[in-house]
């Protein structure tokens, strides 16, 4: 029984780092840019539903209301950032490092100055309280809330990528940016298109989060480096090598956690993906594209 | 890189005194105060404090800014009331007090850089704030060689005394202690501790199971979480497969609050498992979700229902500042008394030098909002009475059981047999 408990909580771990990491494979993954503000993107999807909370009084409505709402804000921000600066520095990834990293400090004191310095608690839906008995184990609603709204999360971006013309614009501009160009695809709007698509995923994750813990302005800090780990893990630029490295990133989390403590689990997963590293570096799934080698 | 030169200098002229303090806290174990040779080498460092004009400058430091912030931000506050309370009510020996406010940042670092400035530079007569144990360890050695004074009010792990600090907030025998005396008579036989992976919950979990194993009480598991950490299936999944009677909480700041959402919704209740914390103030309660924490038990010598005119007062000023949706807390009560003290401390020693005020420290008490408490000038640390409360759906701390009396301070736990080793 333990040991389906800890398989779950595994699970649900790997959905939140998948969350957190989705929006990252595609700005950084698709487009090279190592954007440090991913987590103050989240952290803006927070806020968001804590804002709506205030005027949408039913948790359950507030909710369904805070995910496309969270989306939208964390890609609005995202088109600000690359409008304003990212788009001067495409192919120079250490220099987007540190400026995003100064837009991440930035938004956190604006943060701070709206909200108040003290953290703030958004109330989950009734439904999602408690947990779903089986057999004896018991899943928390909200961490099967998650694990449902990663997967949807995921088959929404694969389909978007795959089926749609705007995924083939943006995976032709990754693949071939002039080549793109001379057959008519404006790489300008891809890209500002693409980068709004993977921070609003991170205003998803934001508002997700809202069920685990309280909302303060740091609260991106805390998954960003975890986040950057499932990428490089994965495989850069691939999403299917994204969701293995995240399950199997909170699987690992999870069990040598209950075998040790929580400290320790922390330097074994870092151990691991760095020994990974060292046998894959390209990750679990390599590149394929000439255009990102 | 660019403040090394002067902590290095800052260093040397530790040295000495360093030594000489811990010859005599060796020597006299705890009655360290009056020491001469500390009060000439505070003249021989140069005080700068200004007393000719009719007002005193005095520093507060607290992070405004980090992960801290969050906390220190409402000390920040109540320090601020109190000064203006102080000087509406004709400032200290006549004089109106004039506030330098610095940012700590959350870094141990930058209280020690910030704290000498406000010693050195802004010469002021003592400097109130800091709030992790981290960040008063990193100010010592800066206070000690500059023969200054601080007024830190936040409970700690104890095992502490330093003639050039005077703790307002609660040590060991004065919070943890008898919240575990509340357990143990409450018919709890078995404690996890859950902690945040650092040294005050480290400290205090080494003292509880000093304690457990003086009093029969099994102690099922210990674990510990990183600062921040904020992924408790784990850890919740462990404490509800070992099944203890009760949890003795030490975690701080945000992993609060995932782990009692996932507390809550691994369908653990305060009726099955209460959970004693030692470090969720009202404050925090609005942080976590009211409904998370309703019915749990926390230890601290303050809530903002305590009955007494002088609390009603102080929640009504503070509400009145800063708005009547702002409680109260242990740490702010604790703060805003600190300042009360050195004032009561400054007028009877009728003198704003530092081996002045420390020679008049003891003995000072003040009507505070928890109520009267006395310095004591062996220590440093005040006489507190000690509150074990319960969450209620209002989302404010109401007392359960109270030691009735101040409890006087024993920061190395001297008065107990079990303790023994533990310093």
């Amino acid at each position: 029984m333990d040991i389906l408990s800890q398989l779950f909580a595994g699970l649900s771990l790997g959905s939140v780092l998948l969350l957190a990491a989705l929006g990252l494979a595609l700005t950084f993954g698709q487009m090279g840019v190592i954007n440090m503000a991913h987590g103050e993107f989240m952290m803006a999807g927070a806020y968001t539903a804590f804002v709506v909370q205030g005027v949408v009084p039913s948790a359950g409505v507030s909710l369904l209301v805070a995910l496309p709402l969270g989306f939208l804000v964390g890609g609005l921000l995202g088109l600000l950032l690359e409008g304003a600066l990212i788009h001067r520095m495409y192919h120079r990834p250490l220099d987007t490092l540190l400026v995003t990293w100064g837009v991440a400090l930035v938004l956190q004191q604006v943060a701070r100055d709206v909200f108040g310095a003290p953290n703030v608690d958004v109330s989950a839906p009734g439904w999602l309280s408690g947990a779903v008995e089986i057999g004896g184990l018991a899943l928390p609603r909200t961490r099967l809330f998650i694990l449902a709204l990663a997967l949807t999360c995921v088959v929404a971006l694969t389909l978007v990528l795959r089926a749609t013309p705007l995924g083939r614009r943006i995976r032709a501009v990754v693949q071939n940016r002039d080549l793109a160009e001379a057959s008519g695809i404006s790489s300008r709007t891809t890209d500002r298109i693409t980068f709004f698509l993977g921070s609003g995923l991170a205003g998803i994750a934001g508002v997700a989060l809202t069920l685990l813990g309280s909302v303060g302005p740091t609260l991106g800090t805390g998954y960003i480096v975890d986040a950057f780990l499932v990428v490089v893990a994965g495989g850069i630029g691939q999403i299917k090598g994204t969701v293995v490295a995240a399950m199997a990133l909170g699987m690992m989390q999870a069990f040598f956690e209950y075998s040790t403590t929580a400290s320790v689990a922390k330097v074994l997963v870092f151990v691991a993906v760095v020994a990974f590293l060292q046998v894959r570096p390209q990750g679990l799934v390599s590149v394929r594209t000439r255009s990102l080698a | 890189m660019r403040h090394r030169p002067t902590s290095r200098s800052a260093a040397r002229l530790a040295v000495p005194a360093l030594a000489a303090l811990s010859v005599l806290s060796l020597a006299a174990c705890g009655a360290q105060v009056d020491s001469p040779g500390t009060a000439s080498s505070a003249s021989a460092a140069g005080s700068c404090v200004d007393t000719s004009g009719d007002s005193v400058r005095i520093g507060f430091l607290n992070s405004l800014s980090g992960t801290m912030a969050i906390s220190e931000q409402t000390v920040h506050d109540s320090l601020q009331l109190a000064a203006a309370e102080i000087n509406a009510d004709g400032g200290v020996l006549g004089k109106q007090l004039e506030i330098v406010t610095e940012d700590g940042q959350s870094e141990p670092t930058v209280f020690a850089e910030k704290a000498t400035k406000l010693i050195t530079s802004d010469c002021v007569a003592a400097v109130f704030g800091g709030w992790t144990s981290a960040s008063r360890k990193a100010m010592l050695p800066v206070f000690e060689s500059n023969d200054s004074l601080l007024f830190y009010p936040v409970q700690y792990e104890g095992l502490e005394a330093s003639p050039n600090i005077f703790y307002t907030g609660a040590t060991t025998n004065q919070q943890i202690v008898p919240a575990l005396d509340y357990l143990a008579e409450q018919g709890v036989t078995s404690l996890f501790l859950v902690g945040s992976d650092y040294v005050f919950p480290r400290t205090a979990n080494k003292i509880i199971n000093a304690y457990a194993e003086a009093h029969g009480i099994e102690i099922v598991g210990e674990e510990y979480a990183p600062l921040g950490h904020t992924d408790f299936s784990t850890i919740v999944n462990k404490v509800k497969s070992a099944g203890a009677d009760a949890v003795f909480n030490t975690l701080n700041g945000d992993s609060n609050v995932a782990f009692f959402k996932e507390y809550t919704n691994a369908g653990l209740t305060a009726e099955d498992m209460p959970v004693l914390s030692v470090s969720i103030a009202e404050e925090e309660i609005g942080g976590i979700g009211v409904e998370n924490v309703v019915g749990q038990l926390t230890a601290w010598n303050y809530y903002q229902t305590v009955e007494s005119p002088e609390n009603d007062a102080f929640v009504e000023a503070f509400q009145a500042e800063y708005g009547a949706d702002r409680p109260t807390s242990d740490p702010m009560e604790a703060a805003y008394t600190s300042l009360y003290l050195w004032r009561e401390m400054v007028e009877k020693a009728d003198s704003f030098a530092v081996a002045d005020v420390q020679e008049a420290a003891d003995g000072v008490t003040f009507d505070a909002p928890e109520g009267t408490v006395v310095v004591n000038g062996d220590n440093h640390h005040i006489a507190k009475t000690s509150l074990v409360g319960k969450i209620g759906d209002d989302g404010l701390i109401h007392t359960e059981w109270s030691s009735g009396e101040p409890i006087e301070p024993d920061p190395f736990l001297e008065g107990y047999d079990w303790a023994a080793g533990l310093s």
